[in-house]
C-alpha cells in the first residue's frame, strides 16, 4: 500500500552515506575525548597533589603523618599532621555518630511514617539543608550556634558528664571542636538521609507486608526486614557521609578556632586537615610549609578516594546480589 | 539466633504491650529525627534572614567596599557580586558542554568496560574535597601564572562537571529506546539521531541539572581561596586578574573583628542564600515535572 516500493535497487542502496559515517565518527570522537578528559582530570589531580607534596614527603617521610608539631619558624621548620589527623578523626567520627541515627530516623519517617501530604515537602526541605553553602553554615556557626553551645550546652554537659574526659571545662571563647562537630552533623545529615531514603524505598513491598501480616509491629518489621535488606547500602551512605565530613574545610575553619595540640576535651579549639589548609590561604611562611600543606591535602585526597571507591564497591556488590537495588553507583 | 531478623523470642517471650510500647517509642524517635533536620534548616534560614535583612540595601550590590581609615566597614560588595558572576559564568561555559558530551558518550557510545571506568572517575571526582580541588588548581595554574578568575573558574568547573554529567545521564536514560530505534530505522544517521532526536528530549533535564550545579558552586568557598582571593576593592570584570567573590567575601568578613563587617557578611549571606534556595527549589520542581512527563511518554 505504500507508494515507495521496496525495489531491489532501493534496498541495496546503503542506508548511511559517507557524510553520515563521518558525522558518527566525529561525534563519537568528540564525546570520547570529553569522557577521556574527565578520567584524565582525576589522574591529573592526583599527580599534581603528589608533585606539590613531594619536597615535604622527601624531607619528613611517613613520620609526617603522626608527628604533632607545626613550626614554621625559618631555619627550624618542622611540620607534622598528627594533631590535624586527630582533629579530623574526632570531629568527623563524632559527627557521623550523631548524624547516623538522625539520618536513618529521618529516612524511616519519610518512607514509613509520614502522612502522604508531608512526604514530598519534608523530603525537599531536608534536601534543601544540603544546598546551604558551607560558608553560610560557618557564619551561623560562629555567631549563633557557638555562643548557644558555649553558654547553655557545654556547661550542662560538663556538670553532668564531666567525668568523661571528652566533656572538659566549657570553652572560654566561641570556637570549639564541639561546635565543629554539630556543624558537620548538620552538613552530612541530609546526604546520608537522602541516600538511605532511596534504599528504604527499594525494599520490596511484599517483604514488608509479609512481616506485618505475621503480626509484627512496625518497628519489628523495620528491624527484621528493612534494615537487613538495606544494610550494605546504609554502610555505603555512612562512608560517603564520613568522606564529606572529613573533606569539609570552610565551615570547620570558621568554628573550630585552630591550634596544634591533641587533647580529648571537645570544648577547646583544634584544627582538622582541611581547616588547617583553608586557614593558611593567605600564604605560607616558607616553601616547605607550603609543600607540607599540600602533603595534608594529599592525605585528604587519599582518604576521599578510599572512601568513595569502597562505597561504590559496596553499592555494586549489594546491587548484584539483589538483582535490582539502588542505582546510585553508576548504571552498570 | 541471629542478631537481626525476626526471631521467635521477639514474637513470644516479649509480651504485646511491651512490643507496642517499643514500636511507639521508635516512631516518636523517627518523628523527632525529622523534626531536628527541619529545625536545623529553619534555624539557619531564620537567623540569616533576621540578621541579614537589617543590613540589606541596594548599596550592597552597587557600591564597592570603602577603604578609608574612618569609613572602612561601610560600603557594599559590588566587586564580590561582579566576580562571582564572571567566575561562575565561565565555569558553566567550561563544564556544561563537557558534561553533556561525557553523558552522551556514556549512554550512546561507550562499551561497558570503558563506561565503568569513566563512571567511576565521575564518582571519584565528585567525592574529591573542594579544598583539594583548590590545591590542585593552585599547583596547576596559580604557581606559574598567579591567581586569576580563569583558575577559579576551572576549579569550579571541576566540581560542576560530575554534577552536570550525572544529571544528563539520568535524563538520557529516560529517553525511550523506541524513539532512537524509530529514527535509526528511518535511515537517519546515528549522530543526527543523537543530536536532533535524543538530545532535544533531555533539554529540560539538562537545564535543571545545570541550574542545580550553578547553585551548588555559587556558594563554594574552598576552591576559590587559593585561586582567586588576593584582591582589591575595585569592581573588575576581567578574569585575567584575581576577582573577589561573594563566598570568599563572607568568609573574610566573618573572620574580621569589626562588628560592621559581620553585618555585611550576614547581608551577603542572605543574598547568596536567597539565590541558592530559589534556584534550587525551582530546578527541583521543574525536574519532577519534567521527569514525570518523560516517564509518561515511555
Amino acid at each position: 500500500m505504500s507508494s515507495a516500493e521496496l525495489t531491489p535497487e532501493v534496498a541495496r542502496r546503503p542506508l548511511t552515506g559517507r557524510r553520515a559515517r563521518l558525522g558518527d565518527l566525529l561525534l563519537q570522537l568528540v564525546a570520547g575525548a570529553a569522557a577521556a578528559a574527565a578520567t584524565v582530570l582525576v589522574l591529573l589531580i592526583a599527580w599534581k597533589v603528589v608533585e606539590g607534596a613531594r619536597p615535604a614527603i622527601a624531607k619528613f617521610g611517613v613520620h609526617f603523618i603522626t608527628r604533632v608539631v607545626w613550626n614554621p619558624v625559618v631555619g627550624r621548620e618542622v611540620f607534622g599532621a598528627g594533631s590535624f589527623l586527630f582533629g579530623t578523626a574526632i570531629t568527623s567520627l563524632l559527627a557521623l555518630a550523631l548524624a547516623a541515627p538522625l539520618a536513618i530516623g529521618c529516612a524511616l519517617f519519610l518512607t514509613e511514617l509520614a502522612p502522604r501530604v508531608l512526604r514530598a515537602p519534608v523530603t525537599s526541605l531536608v534536601e534543601t539543608l544540603a544546598a546551604i553553602p558551607s560558608v553560610v553554615i560557618g557564619l551561623w556557626g560562629i555567631y549563633v550556634l557557638g555562643p548557644i553551645l558555649q553558654r547553655h550546652v557545654e556547661p550542662a554537659l560538663h556538670s553532668t558528664l564531666g567525668f568523661i574526659p571528652l566533656f572538659g571545662p566549657p570553652s572560654s571563647a566561641g570556637p570549639s571542636i564541639f561546635t565543629a562537630i554539630v556543624v558537620l552533623t548538620m552538613m552530612i545529615l541530609p546526604i546520608v538521609s537522602s541516600i538511605t531514603r532511596e534504599l528504604f524505598l527499594g525494599v520490596p513491598r511484599e517483604l514488608k507486608e509479609g512481616a506485618l501480616a505475621l503480626g509484627t509491629t512496625r518497628w519489628e518489621m523495620v528491624r527484621g526486614v528493612v534494615f537487613p535488606y538495606a544494610r550494605g547500602g546504609i554502610a555505603a551512605a555512612l562512608i560517603l557521609g564520613l568522606g564529606r565530613a572529613v573533606g569539609e574545610a570552610i565551615a570547620v575553619t570558621q568554628v573550630i578556632g585552630g591550634g596544634v595540640f591533641i587533647h580529648l576535651s571537645l570544648f577547646s579549639t583544634g584544627d582538622t586537615l582541611a581547616s588547617k589548609i583553608a586557614s593558611s590561604y593567605q600564604g605560607a611562611a616558607t616553601n616547605l610549609e607550603e609543600h607540607s600543606l599540600i602533603y595534608l591535602a594529599l592525605i585528604l585526597l587519599v582518604f576521599s578516594l578510599l572512601a568513595n571507591i569502597s562505597a561504590q564497591w559496596i553499592v555494586r556488590r549489594v546491587a548484584r546480589r539483589q538483582g535490582v537495588g539502588p542505582n546510585r553507583g553508576g548504571f552498570g | 539466633m541471629s542478631t537481626h531478623g525476626i526471631t521467635r523470642a521477639d514474637m513470644h517471650a516479649v509480651n504485646l504491650p511491651r512490643r507496642r510500647a517499643l514500636n511507639r517509642l521508635m516512631e516518636v524517635l523517627a518523628w523527632l529525627a525529622a523534626a531536628v533536620a527541619i529545625g536545623f534548616l529553619v534555624l539557619i534560614v531564620w537567623s540569616v534572614a533576621r540578621k541579614g535583612a537589617s543590613e540589606l540595601n541596594l548599596a550592597l550590590i552597587t557600591k564597592t567596599p570603602a577603604t578609608g581609615f574612618f569609613t572602612s566597614g561601610s560600603g557594599g560588595l559590588a566587586n564580590a557580586f561582579a566576580g562571582t558572576l564572571v567566575i561562575v559564568g565561565i565555569a558553566t561555559l567550561m563544564a556544561l558542554p563537557t558534561g553533556i558530551l561525557v553523558a552522551l558518550y556514556l549512554t550512546e557510545f561507550a562499551p561497558p568496560s570503558v563506561r565503568n571506568i569513566v563512571s567511576l572517575s565521575l564518582d571519584v571526582l565528585n567525592g574529591v574535597p573542594a579544598i583539594v580541588i583548590g590545591i590542585f588548581v593552585y599547583g596547576l595554574f596559580v604557581l606559574g601564572h598567579g591567581q586569576s578568575g580563569y583558575a577559579a573558574s576551572f576549579a569550579l568547573a571541576c566540581i560542576m562537571l560530575p554534577l552536570v554529567a550525572r544529571s544528563t545521564i539520568e535524563v538520557l536514560l529516560l529517553v525511550p529506546r523506541a524513539l532512537r530505534e524509530a529514527s535509526l530505522a528511518l535511515g537517519v544517521a546515528r549522530w543526527r539521531t543523537t543530536l536532533s532526536i535524543v538530545l532535544p528530549q533531555t533539554i529540560g533535564g539538562i537545564i535543571t541539572g545545570t541550574v542545580l550545579a550553578v547553585a551548588r558552586v555559587a556558594g563554594e568557598t574552598a576552591p576559590l581561596l587559593f585561586t582567586s582571593s588576593l584582591v582589591g576593592t575595585q569592581v573588575h570584570w576581567n578574569p585575567h586578574h584575581a576577582l573577589q567573590t561573594v563566598p570568599v567575601a563572607i568568609f573574610e568578613l566573618s573572620e574580621s573583628a569589626d562588628p560592621q563587617d559581620h553585618a555585611r557578611a550576614w547581608a551577603a549571606a542572605l543574598v547568596l542564600l536567597l539565590f541558592i534556595l530559589l534556584t534550587s527549589l525551582t530546578a527541583r520542581w521543574l525536574a519532577t515535572r519534567n521527569r514525570s512527563k518523560l516517564s509518561a511518554s515511555r
